[in-house]
């Protein structure tokens, strides 16, 4: 009995050293799957895990980039929550940002590759360039200054005026009560990007045996055939896409730029990484703009935690 | 029995009329709202300088002209550094960096979704997480890492840390868990070799993964300037060659708007080719058990 219960769960009776021993022995015996990742993996570690971490210690110093930092423990933390006023805006923000872009955005990418999905190849690659030009065509987002012009030559304030529901031009990238609404319509217009493209994948990779059992078993409509076989045979591309519409929403700033200005009047549109820019790369504060860094981060994990929990129920 | 034959040419038999005609109409609407930039770059590329500044502006060019390309191309002409040296270098770096990540990151993600070993949970949990912290704080501890290896003013500096992109192996780890044991199992069995498996079996299995990669991996790479990395004028880049002739000014508008379309143009190919292709494959042969 004794015995059985040290085969089962080696670890609670083995010494430090015994299992050092056991994780080595597997180790070597998975020397081929080491060797695979072996070369992204140093890659990976020298040029993503190093700057990171090097990041979160700078976040607890003074660093102007020109002195060596100086250690100043939670200062920066402190001064973030309780001293910057502008901090608390642009944390709302992008709260307020990330609730609305990032499931509407998901779920209209998931909606737009199952829509191209359901019609004839030829048509289906052409539809997909078209549903990503926003996102491959650069910056050609800038095409939005002209609609929200603030004159009454710009595109939507003629168009209003001419139908007679407003009679004086909006400033729609000036004027903090609408900035945020129009800069949320252009995210949301670019908002099919990497998740869009791997739900479009995702989809053609369905083994299709599954559908015609699911004929047979009585899948009436494409609705049913969505929830019960086609959403969880592609719970990893869900998953994802979850994590891209995470990282996007909660990042939204070079949009923001050409559109309300950097900054935004009454910092109406100031995003936690737009003030991580302006103390980074404007006033080189980089150790208060690492602190930023982090906070932003753990809202992500913390949020992305949730996210993938929900995403495992899909299909049941 | 007749009655199935009959509609055994549509795909999917459990569809109605009226949802497929509502579909085209919702894509057909959807997809004018998307395409704007693309039209707006086409027809601003084609505008002569006093269509482009003119007040109120216009969506469509009235008066279309190649004034805009023929200016692009004089300036081109006169730049330090042969111009072909700065699509050459842009060509090399856009081609090798997506090569090489779409190997060493299809690899990682092989072996991270169908082997099992220690540590291979956490690793693939840390390169997640590393998506979600911003670049902008990062470029210094980057540089520096770069200085101490030598590595500035040489492309090693663009391409290598583009290999070890987080998103490419999360994206090759999700299609790769899909793929059926059993398939690398009887090939393992035939006598194949890790490497066979993964490079015969595993690799065409996914190919709409890894052919949807390439775009996102081609799109950085070639839109880079060279950024903090490259201050020799002969390893510059095209984007960099570009911004230099746009900043002659607001004269350079009409230029500006050609470059727009040209630079564009060549992911906008791309993307169809591997597009279309994605579809192909898929339509022929699905992951079957």
């Amino acid at each position: 009995m004794r015995k059985m219960a040290s085969n089962i769960l080696p670890n609670t009776k083995m010494s430090f050293s015994a299992r050092m021993n056991n994780t080595w022995a597997e180790m070597k015996k998975n020397k081929v799957s080491y060797m695979f990742l072996a070369p992204y993996a140093i890659i990976f570690t020298i040029f993503t895990i190093v700057p990171v971490l090097t990041s979160i210690g700078l976040s607890f110093t003074y660093y102007n980039i020109l002195e060596p930092p100086k250690w100043i423990g939670f200062q920066n933390y402190i001064n973030l929550l309780l001293d910057d006023e502008v901090f608390l805006i642009a944390l709302e923000n992008t709260f307020v940002f990330a609730a609305i872009t990032g499931p509407i955005g998901y779920f209209a990418a998931l909606f737009f590759a199952w829509m191209i999905n359901e019609l004839p190849p030829k048509i289906r690659a052409i539809m997909v360039v078209i549903f990503y030009a926003p996102t491959i065509s650069g910056q050609a987002y800038i095409v939005w200054n002209t609609l929200f012009s603030g004159d009454a030559y710009g595109y939507i304030n003629g168009m209003l005026i001419q139908l007679g529901i407003i009679y004086e031009p909006i400033q729609w990238l000036t004027d903090p009560a609408y900035m945020k609404t129009a800069a949320i319509i252009v995210v949301l217009w670019m908002s099919l990007g990497t998740g869009f493209l791997a739900f479009v994948a995702g989809l053609q990779g369905i083994d299709n045996t599954l559908y015609e059992a699911g004929y047979v078993d009585g899948v009436q409509n494409r609705w049913q055939e969505l929830w019960y076989i086609t959403l969880p045979s592609m719970k990893p591309q869900l998953l994802f896409g979850a994590v891209m519409s995470i990282t996007s929403s909660f990042a939204i700033h070079e949009v923001l730029v050409p559109l309300v200005g950097f900054p935004s009047t009454d910092y109406a549109a100031h995003t936690i990484v737009s003030h991580l820019v302006d103390y980074g790369n404007i006033r080189f504060e980089m150790g208060y703009a690492s602190a930023i860094a982090t906070l932003l981060f753990i809202a992500m994990v913390g949020t992305n935690q949730i996210v993938q929990r929900l995403i495992r129920k899909v299909g049941s | 029995m007749a009655k199935t034959k009959v509609k055994a040419r549509r795909r999917k038999p459990n569809r109605s009329l009226g949802g497929d005609i509502t579909n085209i109409v919702i894509l057909v609407l959807f997809g004018l709202f998307f395409a704007m930039p693309l039209i707006y770059a086409i027809s601003n590329a084609f505008k002569p300088l006093d269509e482009i500044f003119l007040f109120p502006p216009r969506f469509f060019v009235r008066n279309p002209s190649l004034e805009n390309f023929q200016d692009l191309f004089i300036l081109m002409q006169q730049s330090w550094v042969p111009f072909s040296r700065y699509i050459l270098n842009t060509v090399f770096i856009t081609a090798v960096g997506t090569v090489g990540h779409v190997i060493v990151a299809s690899m990682a993600a092989y072996v991270l979704a169908k082997h099992k070993f220690p540590g291979r949970v956490l690793f693939f949990n840390i390169v997640v997480l590393s998506l979600m912290f911003s670049y902008h704080v990062t470029a210094i501890p980057s540089y520096l890492t770069m200085s101490f290896l030598g590595w500035i003013d040489t492309y090693y500096a663009i391409i290598v840390p583009q290999l070890a992109y987080s998103l490419g192996l999360f994206l090759m780890k999700q299609f790769m868990e899909q793929i059926p044991d059993s398939l690398l199992e009887a090939a393992r069995i035939d006598g194949a070799s890790e490497f066979r498996v993964f490079w015969q079996i595993a690799m065409p299995t996914v190919k709409p993964a890894w052919l949807t990669l390439v775009i996102f991996v081609f799109q950085n790479l070639w839109n880079t300037t060279g950024g903090t990395y490259i201050y020799r004028e002969e390893l510059k880049t095209l984007p960099y060659a570009l911004q230099q002739i746009l900043a002659g000014g607001i004269a350079r508008a009409g230029v500006a708007a050609a470059v727009a379309l040209l630079m564009m143009s060549v992911p906008i190919t791309l993307f169809i080719i591997t597009q279309s292709n994605i579809i192909q494959t898929m339509t022929t042969s699905g992951i079957k058990e």
